[in-house]
């Protein structure tokens, strides 16, 4: 490297930079003219969102005085009130009773169907579509809005909760199984067949391994969702805890509405510890 | 005995433990269901006799008043569209502002809450706590709530929906950010960059699309939500639907259930169209 004085120095950065420069030409651009598009979508976003803001009536005085009110609530939540402790137990096993029974069936109709909505088992093409479009209308219409349609049929209580949730599941486990069907490998099929196996068995010891960890773990994932789903159909009349809930905000007990939402709170995160644990030893078999 | 026999021997005995635990797990299960069905009050005879209200149920919601079949006039079937419509807009607007709120919320606290991009393990442990708690209390609760303390409206709904969006997004954001590649984080660090310059120029380029992807999908299960909401008054097109549920129009019934469901559906394959893209972006480089 030849020595250089200080300003011969500075000339020769300056040449390099404007080389980099030219050779890098989109880097220095001007910041709008690099990112125009995010900045319409942008403007765009935050327009609709002060729309949005404006024209469902959202003030900054309505949202203070009502995070003051809320600050007042907290207060009066304390501490928790567990005055009918055993009655808060019982509704909470009906909620998880519902859960567990909803999945269950849930699962147990739609493991047959799901080979019918799957592109590798099913019957025909328009058996297979029709299937497909009758699980995702069975999902499109939400849980609590089942239950208010089975509480005409069977009467307001729990019963009504766990045909809700069979309703909406059964559209979920529809999807998901004949998504793990079509996904399943189709070399062990072949082996089966190859040895002389019926299609039963090819079925059999063919399929139902690689599906069973997936399917079973599907469906402790959902039972996890549904704990939470069955915790909140008793405010429309169908069963478990949410009746208690609702009634006690409607009330303003507060002190024993804190209590139920802790219930609910412990009972969710015990239950989700559970699944996921058995979901890892489930999938842990699986893979060996 | 030879070899291949204790082999065998020690396969059976492998089978045999297996089986046992299969018919242990299943006598398990069979227990709690018979006691479930005692809880929660199952009666199939109750069922198969009222089986008929269900299948009637859907006769009556696709007949008008005067007794025709709702498509021999849909004029007639859908006379509120109008009020209708403006209601699901209404819902979709605060499914909207409900994503947005919450995954900004969500965009600000994922970096806390990841151990790579935060040192301070109790700033993490901290934020992670707090996501939990927002995604664990079902948003109906947290809109029932509000309800009493906002008063009746769509702004009870929205927040409902923020701080449930804002709990599952950020633990999904954070997740993200937890895989991302360090070397460019490393990077911004020996250049002398600031905590607010690592996570603008080394994790933000990384994760945007898998961000925009995950509030995508976000928005789609809040516009579910956003439609149920107005059960309990907190906005949307839901209050309208309890009505007409409770006082058995039929025809209105399926004619806001149809509203409902071609929204969800359209949205769904829109969205779906966008994240696909989306992610598309992201292998391409």
């Amino acid at each position: 490297m030849s020595a250089l004085s200080p300003s011969e120095h500075d000339t020769d950065v300056a040449e390099r930079q404007a080389v980099l420069r030219a050779r890098h030409a989109e880097l220095f651009k001007p910041f709008y003219e690099s990112h125009w598009r995010a900045i319409v979508w942008l403007v765009l976003a935050s327009g609709l969102f002060f729309y949005g803001l404006s024209s469902l009536e959202i003030t900054v005085a309505r949202i203070f005085g009502g995070i003051g009110q809320l600050g007042k609530m907290v207060v009066l939540m304390l501490p928790p009130d567990a005055g009918r402790f055993s009655f808060y137990v019982y509704a909470m096993l009906e909620t998880l009773a519902i859960a567990l029974l909803g999945t269950l069936s849930a699962a147990v109709v739609a493991f047959p169907l799901g080979f019918l909505a799957a592109r590798n088992t099913t019957i025909n093409k328009i058996v297979q579509f029709s299937a497909r479009r009758s699980f995702d209308t069975l999902r499109g219409v939400d849980i609590l809005i089942w239950a208010l349609i089975w509480i005409n049929v069977v009467g307001l209580g729990p019963f009504a909760g766990v045909l809700a949730l069979f309703m909406s599941d059964l559209g979920s486990f529809g999807k998901l199984f004949s998504e793990a069907i079509e996904a399943a490998d189709n070399k062990p099929v072949e082996g089966v067949v190859s040895t002389g196996g019926t299609s039963t068995a090819s079925v059999r010891f063919g399929i139902l391994p690689q599906l069973m960890p997936v399917l079973l773990s599907q469906v402790l994932y959902q039972f996890e969702s549904n704990t939470r789903s069955a915790s909140i159909i008793g405010i429309v009349g169908a069963g478990g805890i949410g009746l208690i809930l609702s009634e006690q905000i409607r009330t303003l007990e507060l002190q024993q509405m804190s209590c139920v939402i802790l219930m609910i709170l412990l009972t969710v995160s015990v239950i989700d510890y559970f699944c996921s644990k058995l979901r890892f030893a489930i999938i842990g078999k699986g893979a060996l | 005995m030879n070899s291949l026999d204790l082999q065998s021997a020690a396969y059976a005995q492998a089978v045999a433990l297996k089986r046992r635990q299969l018919w242990l797990g299943i006598v398990v299960l069979l227990i709690c269901v018979m006691v479930s069905g005692q809880i929660a009050e199952i009666s199939l005879s109750k069922f198969f006799h009222h089986i008929g209200n269900f299948t009637s149920y859907f006769y009556r919601i696709a007949h008008l008043e005067n007794g025709q079949f709702v498509l021999s006039d849909t004029a007639e079937w859908f006379w509120g569209w109008k009020k209708w419509l403006g209601l699901m807009g209404e819902t979709l607007l605060m499914a909207y502002v409900g994503t947005l709120l919450g995954g900004c919320a969500a965009l600000a606290l994922c970096f806390l809450a990841s151990k790579n991009i935060t040192p301070n393990n109790t700033v993490v442990f901290a934020t992670r706590r707090f996501l939990e708690f927002s995604r664990t209390v079902p948003e109906m609760v947290f809109a029932l709530i509000f309800v009493v303390a906002f008063s009746l409206g769509p702004l009870p709904g929205i927040l409902a929906l923020a701080i449930h969006t804002t709990g599952a997004l950020g633990k999904l954001f954070a997740e993200v950010v937890e895989n991302i590649d360090m070397k460019p984080v490393d990077g911004v660090i020996s250049t002398g960059g600031s905590w607010l310059h690592k996570v603008r120029f080394a994790v933000l380029p990384q994760v945007a699309s898998n961000f925009a992807s995950y509030a995508l999908l976000r928005f789609e299960i809040n516009v579910r939500g956003a439609a149920v909401l107005g059960f309990v008054g907190a906005g949307g097109i839901g209050q309208t639907l309890l009505e007409v549920i409770r006082k058995f129009y039929y025809a209105d019934v399926s004619a806001v259930l149809v509203i409902i469901i071609a929204t969800v559906m359209l949205i769904d394959a829109i969205t779906e169209r966008v994240r696909h893209r989306l992610l598309g972006q992201e292998r391409k480089p």
